[in-house]
């Protein structure tokens, strides 16, 4: 039998707006995956923790408040001292493009995929990078 | 004189000979919440439409045509966009900027450690401070955004719901500070809980404590800030979390008939509070689905709050609303067009008979709007205000066959909602249940696979893409300083105050969340002695707990 993909998604910080997250979370559901849904006002913590004793593949981050600057690096590096450097880190929400680039370019983030982006993208993307 | 048989009659022929055979684009005609429209509407869609009891005329019952008699002929709406970021400075300066050109009422956009009740050193707010509003930690705060704003002359709303007491208290005080009474005070605060729990997600206390603070609120305007529009019950965040309009419609006047009802229960009179009460709806793209959405929301909320809660004052009847064009609406790609858009929805929201109106900025599905795009996005409504006409005559879409139509099957849609509610037994329990949420999420699923499957074209996002865009707008930056500039402002505010009268205040506080006391005087006692935000709602919380959801999708 095939592993099926984890993805933990979740919501850090303060910021409500859920219904991205749901949506999403829902499309990679359709698709096969394991999904799992951490619910809102997550810490880096929390998500990290989360994410490790899910034995995740894909950690998605949902961010509209404006602290993605703050928030991917910190989850980012969280991974990576507690053993789950292999964990992709991918994103959406309100966040422009020079930031994105930025996050990118620093491996931040794996990829982020701004409003608008199709879910499909998204599934084909984790379906290539997970394997 | 034509019977309205004679006319069905002829329709069914002109359908099956002329129509059927005519040429019809493949496409679906439903609007953009997925009712379906048919090719043609005549009287025999409106054959039990009577003129008293549906429409009426504008200021009379059921105020179908509009709450004021002379409407938009009498007083334009008021010009109110949203705005709030970094530190009180700055949001003071845009509100300045905004009063001088020409905008006549404030709207505050807080943060969101504020929003949830944190100070701005609390760690939950690292990375938060001053970015998607303005950062309130005291009433210092509160002082320095109104700086040199009269506030016995402006009307301000602010969007706060959690800890709302505790800001509309800073406001009252910074007013005392002004030396403006608080019977001259005139705003509103959100304070709209419930749809917190539905859709916006920005709670700090359980559903039935919440409830007590907002009655507190309810007896302590009627006392002593009479003018003030207590609650903003708020469709807003449930069409933006994905509703469609029915739904919006149905769970927003849900949630006002379940305040109305916590008021009666506390032994306040419904014509004490009901009057204060105000609406705030969302304008999506659907131009004639949104127009009918505010007619019958007016229609709906008179009747029932006339015959089922037997208010006697006309004014507990009025359905008065403000509305804000739809950012779920806007595009990332190629942002200006948002400008058509907005001006779109900003023109439905005017037909509709809306009493104030925000329009979104170009920018904002990227970052905060910058001062060029706020502009443009005032000029708008200027322009409907100004040059179209549009203002000229009061409702000037009643009678046509296929508005009034709608209209009548979107309150029977709604009239189906609040049926279900009821079968939770009423609006908490069904929040308990997750019902709001679970429809909402469904609805927001189905419009997302609409879009990706291409049933529904969005201009620059799936269809008319432009391949090599360059974003060509600027963008506004949050300065991370303004963190740290934020932090050492409260720092040093804890040690300039009195604690010891903090620390009484607060204990003070405790004791009556505790007993059945309002809540709202010692509440201001706390604020004017300095206590934070943060601290205040700690002591709430001490007593009342949190809100946790369950997590869902």
């Amino acid at each position: 039998m095939i592993k099926r993909i984890r993805v933990l998604m979740a919501k850090p910080g303060l910021d409500g707006h859920d219904r991205g997250i749901k949506v999403v979370a829902r499309a990679l559901r359709d698709a096969g995956m394991e999904v799992i849904y951490t619910g809102l006002h997550q810490t880096p913590q929390q998500i990290v923790a989360a994410a490790i004793q899910e034995d995740v593949d894909v950690v998605g981050l949902s961010i509209l408040s404006g602290a993605h600057m703050t928030l991917f690096p910190k989850i980012r590096k969280l991974l990576d001292d507690n053993d789950g450097s292999n964990i992709i880190l991918i994103g959406g929400g309100t966040i422009d493009k020079e930031d994105a680039k930025e996050l990118l370019q620093n491996k931040f983030a794996d990829a982020l995929f701004a409003s608008g982006t199709p879910t499909d993208l998204i599934i084909a993307w984790i379906n290539e990078k997970v394997v | 004189m034509t019977e309205v048989r004679d006319i069905e009659r002829s329709y069914q022929s002109w359908y099956e000979e002329r129509y059927s055979n005519a040429a019809e684009r493949d496409v679906k005609f439903v609007t953009i919440s997925q009712q379906p429209i048919k090719e043609l509407y005549t009287p025999g869609d409106i054959k039990d439409l009577d003129y008293f009891n549906d429409l009426g005329f504008p200021g009379e019952f059921p105020y179908t045509r509009g709450v004021q008699s002379s409407m938009h002929r009498g007083r334009l709406w008021t010009m109110r966009q949203f705005a709030g970021f970094a530190t009180a400075i700055e949001s003071n300066q845009r509100y300045r900027f905004l009063l001088n050109k020409g905008q006549t009422g404030l709207s505050v956009a807080f943060d969101m450690p504020t929003l949830m009740g944190y100070d701005s050193d609390h760690p939950f707010s690292e990375g938060e401070v001053g970015r998607c509003g303005v950062a309130i930690d005291s009433l210092a705060d509160m002082e320095t955004l109104f700086n040199e704003i009269p506030l016995d002359k402006v009307s301000t709303s602010m969007t706060i719901n959690g800890p709302a007491s505790i800001i509309w208290a800073m406001y009252i005080a910074a007013a005392e500070r002004q030396g403006v009474s608080s019977e001259l005070l005139n705003g509103t605060i959100q304070n709209d809980i419930l749809k917190e729990y539905i859709a916006q997600k920005s709670w700090i206390f359980p559903p039935r404590q919440s409830m007590r603070l907002i009655t507190d609120i309810f007896e302590y305007a009627s006392k002593h800030v009479p003018l003030w529009n207590t609650v903003s019950v708020s469709g807003y965040h449930i069409r933006e979390a994905g509703s469609n309009a029915v739904q919006e419609l149905a769970f927003t006047l849900a949630d006002g008939f379940a305040y109305v009802e916590a008021g009666i229960d506390a032994g306040l009179d419904v014509d004490d509070f009901a009057p204060r009460l105000s609406f705030f709806f969302n304008s999506h793209m659907d131009f004639f689905e949104e127009i009918a959405k505010y007619r019958a929301a007016r229609r709906i909320w008179a009747k029932r709050m006339k015959e089922k809660y037997g208010a006697i004052n006309p004014k507990s009847w009025l359905l008065r609303f403000h509305t804000q064009t739809a950012g779920c609406s806007l595009t990332a790609e190629q942002p200006e067009n948002n400008i058509i858009r907005t001006a779109f929805e900003a023109l439905s929201a005017v037909l509709g008979g809306t009493q104030s109106l925000h329009t979104n900025s170009m920018d904002e599905v990227l970052a905060l709007p910058t001062e060029k795009s706020v502009e443009i996005a005032l000029r708008t409504q200027q322009i409907i205000a100004h040059e179209t006409g549009v203002t000229n005559t009061i409702d000037p879409l009643a009678g046509s066959y296929f508005m009034e139509s709608l209209t009548n099957k979107m309150e029977a849609e709604a009239e189906n909602y609040f049926a279900q509610i009821e079968k939770f037994g009423g609006v908490i329990n069904a929040i308990d249940e997750g019902y709001f949420q679970k429809e909402i999420a469904d609805a927001a699923f189905d419009y997302q696979r609409a879009i990706e499957k291409g049933d529904r074209i969005v201009v620059g996002m799936n269809e008319f893409i432009n391949q090599d865009e360059k974003l060509t707008i600027d963008i506004l930056k949050i300065d991370p300083k303004v963190e740290l500039k934020q932090k050492d402002k409260l720092a040093r505010l804890k040690q300039s105050r009195d604690n010891e009268s903090v620390e009484r205040s607060l204990q003070a506080l405790n004791t009556a969340a505790k007993s059945n006391d309002n809540t709202m005087p010692f509440i201001l006692e706390a604020v004017r002695n300095y206590a934070t935000l943060g601290e205040i709602v700690s002591e709430l919380k001490s007593v009342f707990g949190v809100y946790k959801e369950k997590p869902m999708f």
